[in-house]
C-alpha cells in the first residue's frame, strides 16, 4: 500500500489554473462535462427564454410577428446557435450515457468513439439546424 | 457493491432512474415536434397556433415541461452537490432552482390553457 500514489499529498484542492492547463480529460470527460454545461445552460436561461418566446409567439398574431422579427437579428441567431447547440450535445451525449447504462459500448475503444461520434454527430447537427436558422 | 434493486427502496436509484425516464419522453417529444414541424406546411401564425391549440400537443408539452422540471432537479442538484460546499449557500441555491422550475411548469399551463 506504499505506491507512489498513495504517498502523494491528500486532499489535493483543485486550482483554477489545474482545472485549465493541468488536467488533460480524455474525450469521454469532454464530452461529460460539455452534457453539464450544456444542461446548465439548457435549465437556464434557454427554457425560460424559450418559454417567453413561445408565450409571445401564442398570444397574437403581431407577437407571432414580432418574435419571428426577433429571432431574425444576428445576436439573436447568435444565441439561438448556442441553444441548438447545448440542445444537440445534450441530446447526444445523454443517449450516450443512456446505452453505457445498460452495459453498451463500456469497453475502452467503444467508449472513446461513441465520444468522438457525439461530438461529431451534436457538432453536425448544430450546422444543419444553424444553416436552416440563417 | 451492494446489490440494489431499482423496484425496492429508494438508495437513490429512484432519482436516477426517474431522470433517465424524462430524459427518453424530451427526447421523444422533441424529436416529434421537430418531425411535425419540418414535415408540415409552412409556418405561419395559423399553423402554429392551432398545433398547440390541439388537445394531444397540449397534453404532450405540459408532459414535456412536468418531465422538464424533474430531469432538471436531479440534474442541477447534482451540479450545486458537487460544486456548492457551505450548505447555506447551497440550500438557497437548491430552493431558487425549485422555484424557477416550478415556475415554468406553470407557466407552460398558462400558455397552453388561456
Amino acid at each position: 500500500m506504499s505506491s507512489a500514489a498513495a504517498r502523494k499529498p491528500r486532499p489535493k484542492y483543485l486550482s483554477l489554473r489545474a482545472l485549465l492547463l493541468e488536467i488533460r480529460l480524455p474525450l469521454p470527460g469532454w464530452v461529460s462535462i460539455f452534457h453539464r454545461i450544456s444542461g446548465a445552460l439548457l435549465v437556464f436561461p434557454f427554457a425560460a427564454w424559450l418559454l417567453y418566446l413561445l408565450d409571445a409567439s401564442l398570444l397574437s398574431e403581431s407577437g407571432y410577428e414580432k418574435v419571428k422579427g426577433t429571432l431574425g437579428l444576428p445576436l439573436v441567431k447568435l444565441g439561438m446557435l448556442v441553444f441548438i447547440w447545448a440542445w444537440c450535445h445534450h441530446f447526444c451525449a445523454g443517449i450516450r450515457f443512456l446505452l453505457l447504462d445498460i452495459n453498451r459500448g463500456i469497453e475502452l475503444r467503444q467508449a472513446r468513439f461513441s465520444s468522438y461520434l457525439v461530438f461529431l454527430i451534436s457538432l453536425a447537427l448544430t450546422a444543419y439546424f444553424g444553416a436552416k436558422l440563417w | 457493491m451492494v446489490n440494489r434493486i431499482v423496484v425496492g427502496a429508494h438508495y437513490g436509484t429512484r432519482d436516477w432512474l426517474a431522470q433517465r425516464i424524462t430524459a427518453l419522453i424530451m427526447a421523444m417529444y422533441s424529436v416529434i415536434l421537430l418531425v411535425v414541424l419540418l414535415r408540415g406546411s409552412p409556418l405561419t401564425f395559423g399553423v402554429w397556433k392551432d398545433l398547440f391549440a390541439s388537445g394531444w400537443m397540449r397534453v404532450a408539452t405540459l408532459l414535456f415541461a412536468a418531465s422538464l422540471a424533474w430531469h432538471a432537479w436531479v440534474g442541477v442538484r447534482d451540479i450545486l452537490m458537487d460544486y456548492i460546499k457551505p450548505d447555506g449557500l447551497r440550500l438557497a441555491l437548491q430552493v431558487l432552482t425549485l422555484l424557477l422550475l416550478a415556475t415554468y411548469v406553470g407557466w407552460t399551463v398558462q400558455v397552453l390553457w388561456r
